[in-house]
């Protein structure tokens, strides 16, 4: 168990920046989400943690330990690769141990303790078979239970959900929270997938450009948003941002609900809404609109969970209501968090 | 119906050529040396009259045959077993990125464009006993004393290895690239695993690198092994099988008995002991490559 550290880590490649600056602490036995679009750093920053990837400048540090020169082996990492990189010519059993192999582990407690991180997955009938007679979900186990074996003081993942079906991928996810909490080992999960962020990191680092725009638990991420860009990343669908009075104005879809319906936290804001269509998606009702008193040119868009019944339809424009802590202001040209202001009528 | 619309039809148009060629040339010479090599024709004789296995008795009890037979098997593995192992060395080294890469893969390539013949003349000369550029060059940098002066081709060990010499310089190109191929189809994450793993270079080479390759690399060892084992160039061009057929290989020695000797029979006879062991070696080898899995 570790904590894993970054000051100033840059990667330059030829022609662009890929991570531009990145200073992050992860706490001991925490489980820290890397979101980003794809092409934000997120993995090059995973690699240059794990020392896949030499940084350009800065300095990486793990238990406290600068381990800027070191090579991976020496760092005592273990990582998961999104397309599992089981070794395809050595059986499950082979794969397993080779780490242990790999650091000199005594002959005899190798085949032991390859057992246990079978069991531990649920793996023991197939440490004889060979990755390609696996299924993605068992080769998934096998990648973790190889990753786990030799007992890193840091875990690091790179997107190992992504090749599984949906249907798998949450129950996939639960499982690996749950290994997570018991080992209590320290790890860095890289992801471009939202729902994986928010379901499993104690904190998400939300990046883009190669920088972190925001850090902090994922309710606190979700619910205040430091700029435009996290805003709009998070949530599905995103917040909505409209112009209006000089300042970018957001609030998200789930948030403006007719009256009655409204959580009521404090003061509301009534606005009107004016429906073009309406899309029903089985548990929530998306209508697509505008707010005719504010911004009536910016599409934006409504999510009704499907406990609300109100009839709604297009063509109509109904009043709805949002908490005035639920809208958030963010300056036009820096797109970033600005004081609350009270709406004003006509002035988009 | 139009051709191009029956695909039957233009199926076995397109093939014809094909098909035509290998009747012509490869099935029809093939079999005419089966039927020579149960005959007692000649060059001069004409029909000739079958007279059953004394082609291949007599090629049995003739010990430049024996030579040639080992001859044969020594050149072919030994310059394979250099072949792999420095093919290896060459690709591993050449998927490293550096400036001038393509240079020197050019380079590396350039033996197998060239003309097999034009560039084992060059051989010749480099192994010329009087102005050989290798013998010139040892002594200058005082590798040969004044009294040492190897004749390549004209010592029968020394021959032996400068034929080695030349066909691993022969086929180490078609090998390196084949090997670089199957290198580059190897997933980076899967180095990146070895890597995070903990295993050292060693390690790493031999139990991830080497045998994800392996399938490809007996594909390259095939190709070289059937090269190696049935090419008479390389020794026509050198030393014609001498000095006192100390190099001469089952190819040449036909060539030489059939040919050059007139002695269509007996030629066809040696000839054909090239085609168990090729046949068995081919069959084997694409075998070994079907097993060993890629994924």
């Amino acid at each position: 168990m570790a904590t894993v550290e970054t000051k100033a880590l840059r990667k330059e490649f030829i022609g662009h920046t890929a991570v531009d600056g990145v200073d992050l602490v992860v706490q001991e036995g925490e489980f820290l989400v890397l979101l980003g679009p794809s092409g934000c750093g997120k993995t090059t920053l995973l690699r240059m943690i794990a020392g896949l990837e030499q940084q350009t400048s800065g300095e990486v540090i793990i238990a406290g330990q600068v381990v800027n020169e070191l090579p991976p082996r020496s760092r005592k990492i273990a990582m998961v690769f999104q397309s599992y990189a089981l070794y395809p010519h050595l059986t499950v059993e082979q794969n397993i141990a080779f780490p242990l192999k790999a650091q000199g582990a005594p002959r005899g407690s190798i085949r032991g303790e390859v057992e246990k991180a079978a069991r531990m997955f649920g793996i023991e009938s197939l440490l004889a078979r060979k990755p390609r007679a696996l299924s993605g979900g068992e080769r998934q186990r096998v990648a973790l239970a190889r990753a786990m074996v030799r007992q890193p003081d840091v875990f690091l993942l790179d997107e190992p959900l992504s090749n599984l079906d949906a249907k798998l991928r949450t129950l996939a996810r639960d499982e690996l929270k749950q290994f997570q909490r018991r080992l209590g080992t320290t790890t860095v999960y890289v992801t471009h997938d939202q729902v994986e962020a928010m379901g499993l990191g104690d904190r998400i680092a939300v990046m883009n450009k190669g920088k972190i725009r925001q850090l902090g638990p994922p309710q606190e991420v979700y619910d205040e948003p430091a700029d435009t860009f996290v805003a709009g990343f998070l949530g599905s669908p995103p917040m909505n941002l409209f112009r209006h009075d000089g300042v970018l104005v957001g609030f998200r879809p789930e948030q403006l609900l007719p009256p009655g319906e409204d959580p009521a936290r404090g003061p509301t804001v009534t606005l009107r809404f004016r429906v073009d269509r309406v899309e029903n998606l089985g548990a929530d009702r998306l209508l697509y609109g505008t707010l005719p008193d504010y911004a009536p040119a910016e599409k934006l868009i409504v999510n009704l969970p499907y406990t609300v019944h109100a009839p709604v339809q297009a063509g109509q424009t109904p009043e709805f209501r949002i908490g005035e802590q639920d809208l958030k202001f963010f300056d036009l040209s820096t797109g970033l968090r600005v004081a609350p202001r009270p709406l004003r009528r006509g002035q988009s | 119906m139009k051709l191009v619309d029956s695909e039957r039809g233009l199926g076995r148009v397109l093939l014809a050529p094909a098909v035509l060629y290998i009747v012509a040339l490869v099935g029809g010479p093939f079999l005419l040396a089966i039927g020579y090599s149960f005959s007692n024709v000649t060059v001069s004789s004409g029909g000739g009259s079958f007279v059953g296995l004394v082609n291949f008795r007599r090629a049995l009890a003739d010990p430049s045959f024996v030579r040639a037979l080992g001859n044969t098997v020594l050149f072919a593995f030994a310059s394979q077993a250099l072949v792999v192992v420095l093919a290896s060395i060459l690709s591993i080294a050449l998927q490293k990125d550096f400036r001038g890469k393509w240079l020197v893969r050019l380079l590396i390539l350039l033996p197998w464009v060239a003309p097999i013949s034009l560039g084992t003349i060059g051989w010749l000369w480099i192994f010329d006993p009087v102005y050989s550029v290798l013998n010139w060059t040892l002594r200058s940098i005082g590798l040969l004393g004044p009294r040492d002066w190897p004749v390549w081709l004209g010592e029968a060990h020394l021959a032996i290895l400068s034929i080695i010499g030349v066909q691993v310089w022969r086929t180490l190109p078609l090998a390196t690239v084949i090997q670089l191929g199957g290198l580059s189809s190897i997933p980076q994450e899967l180095h990146d695993a070895a890597e995070v793993d903990g295993a050292g270079f060693f390690r790493h080479l031999f139990q991830i690198t080497l045998p994800l390759v392996l399938p490809v690399m007996l594909v390259a060892l095939l190709f070289g092994f059937v090269f190696a084992f049935t090419d008479m160039i390389v020794i026509y061009v050198l030393t014609r099988g001498g000095p006192y057929d100390s190099t001469q290989v089952l190819a040449s020695l036909a060539f030489f008995k059939g040919i050059d000797g007139g002695d269509l029979s007996g030629g066809a006879a040696v000839a054909l002991f090239l085609l168990p062991v090729l046949a068995t070696g081919a069959v084997l080898i694409l075998r070994l490559a079907r097993r060993a899995e890629v994924t």
